[in-house]
């Protein structure tokens, strides 16, 4: 087997998807252990299908650079969906679920009206699963990748010390002077960044997995911030690595079995937490 | 000296005011505590103490010693703290994020100074444990310990022994007690009325109507005895 896997190595477009899984799965877990504690678990999912709408925006208006309209765009819903939290005339969590569900409809909907593909159904699911986009990255992706995914953790490192006190007590942090709500603000820009990024690795529909699943099963068994968010990185690191690779030399989809080793490093640590 | 100063203060929300011409002035040393029947506004006069809320008039005056981020609050509990995974070190060091500015990382002065809360509360051995597996007693001096790396010249405690057993309450209230002996002042926010008499300096009680003097004013005043239900006091 091993012979196997350095066999597949040789080939660029296999390296580039280890390279970018790496760093997408690992700067997406950094993120996930505050958005989990903050109860925000579900933004993930949200901001997925708000990038999948602008995708479909993108491919309908032709644009070279799709990125060029699904960040931005998914940039400012992630900051909205962060503040609405505080004020609420729709509540947090209502005000996810529909700009989820309405971004996706209408997602559909353009591609649907304006698509000239023949294979409508195969692109769909493509964006929503991912399925082989991770396997055809040309170099520029993988650069544009490594670059936004080091500037996110290194933000993150820097930001640690906030992150924690923010996360733990908004309020405290706001009554001693702590700006809360530029810390929020960076991480709800951090975290679209992220997942317009996943969209590439495990496709629209998954990326809150690899937001969620590492902090969730590093909660299980570590009882320390740090402990949690390095425990979490590792696993999630793991997870990526040991989904591609099966998915190559099994030929399953990358994004649901790196999600599929995900819920099974859940599965144990929830066994071992038991255990305890 | 004075501390903190409230002039005609009002507050509430753009529905209505909840309190008016609320004035009073918290010295260097008082332990003050702000009763009240529940919705009467004692979590919003809070807020507005701490910079969270605007008052809808009025002013609030802060010595010139004093600045905004020096001071200390003991929060009510979130449902999110209770399964928060986090040592107790690492709580008590987010208190010194009020002097850190925007350098990222806690130095040998913040530990020190972390340390030092820590042992003052007594939970210096406590140190490693996580948060979520301590009493409630516990992780009120650790949240305490967090306050004190804030400031230690004002405390603004909401409700500190709500949903402690009457032990613990009882050395939650002598903890606050010495701290205000060793010169830190306190501003407490109450339902405790025999606690708040027994322990603090200063009493003031918002609701229908507005009362701010000592103590001993306080049991005499016609708003004293009605929430204290005596008739009578022989003080």
């Amino acid at each position: 087997m091993l012979d196997k896997i350095f066999f597949y190595l040789q080939y660029p477009f296999v390296r580039y998807a280890i390279i970018v899984g790496v760093l997408i799965s690992l700067s997406s877990s950094l993120l996930g252990v505050t958005l989990v504690l903050k109860r925000f678990s579900y933004i993930g999912d949200g901001l997925s299908h708000v990038a999948f709408g602008a995708m479909a925006v993108a491919t309908v208006l032709k644009l070279s650079d799709k990125m060029l309209l699904i960040l931005p765009v998914t940039v400012i819903c992630a900051v909205l969906l962060l503040k609405t939290g505080q004020n609420a005339k729709v509540k947090g969590d209502a005000a996810i679920a529909m700009l989820s569900v309405g971004s996706l409809a209408f997602g559909y909907l353009l591609m649907n009206i304006f698509s000239t593909s023949s294979n409508l159904t195969g692109d769909v699911c493509s964006t929503l699963f991912g399925s082989t986009s991770i396997l055809t990255l040309t170099l520029n992706e993988v650069i544009l990748c490594a670059v936004l995914s080091v500037v996110v953790m290194g933000i993150f490192i820097f930001m640690y010390n906030k992150i924690l006190a923010v996360t733990f007590d908004e309020t405290f942090a706001k009554a001693t002077g702590v700006s809360a709500d530029f810390y929020n603000t960076i991480t709800a820009v951090m975290i679209a960044v992220i997942i317009v990024l996943a969209m590439n690795l495990v496709g629209s529909l998954l990326i809150s997995a690899l937001v969620i699943f590492p902090a969730l099963s590093a909660m299980n068994v570590f009882k320390s911030f740090f402990k949690v968010t390095i425990a979490s990185s590792i696993l999630s690191v793991i997870c990526a690595f040991v989904g591609i690779m099966i998915s190559i030399l099994a030929g399953t989809p990358v994004g649901s079995t790196i999600v599929a080793a995900d819920v099974f490093v859940f599965l144990l640590s929830f066994a071992m937490g038991k255990k305890k | 000296m004075s501390l903190l100063t409230v002039k005609d203060l009002t507050l509430g929300y753009n529905s209505g005011s909840i309190i008016e011409n609320l004035s009073f002035t918290v010295n260097e040393g008082d332990y003050l505590s702000i009763v009240g029947e529940n919705g009467s506004g004692k979590t919003t006069l809070m807020k507005s103490l701490l910079h969270l809320q605007k008052p809808l008039g009025g002013e609030i005056i802060v010595s010139n010693d004093l600045k905004a981020n020096e001071i200390g609050y003991l929060p009510q509990q979130t449902v999110l703290q209770k399964d928060f995974p986090a040592t107790v070190k690492e709580i008590v060091l987010s208190g010194c994020q009020s002097h850190m500015g925007y350098r990222p990382f806690y130095g040998k002065k913040e530990k020190a100074l972390a340390r030092e809360n820590m042992e003052l509360m007594g939970i210096l051995d406590l140190e490693k444990r996580c948060y979520k597996q301590l009493s409630g007693g516990q992780q009120q001096r650790v949240l305490l310990a967090r306050a004190l790396c804030a400031t230690r010249k004002l405390l603004l405690l909401d409700e500190p022994v709500a949903g402690l057993d009457p032990k613990v309450t009882i050395e939650m209230y002598e903890t606050i007690k010495s701290l205000n002996e060793k010169g830190i002042t306190i501003i407490m926010i109450s339902h405790d009325i025999a606690a708040a008499l027994e322990y603090s300096s200063h009493i003031l009680h918002i609701g229908k109507t507005i009362f701010f003097g000592t103590k001993k004013d306080y049991l005499c005043s016609k708003e004293g005895q009605s929430f204290t239900g005596k008739e009578k006091i022989y003080a």
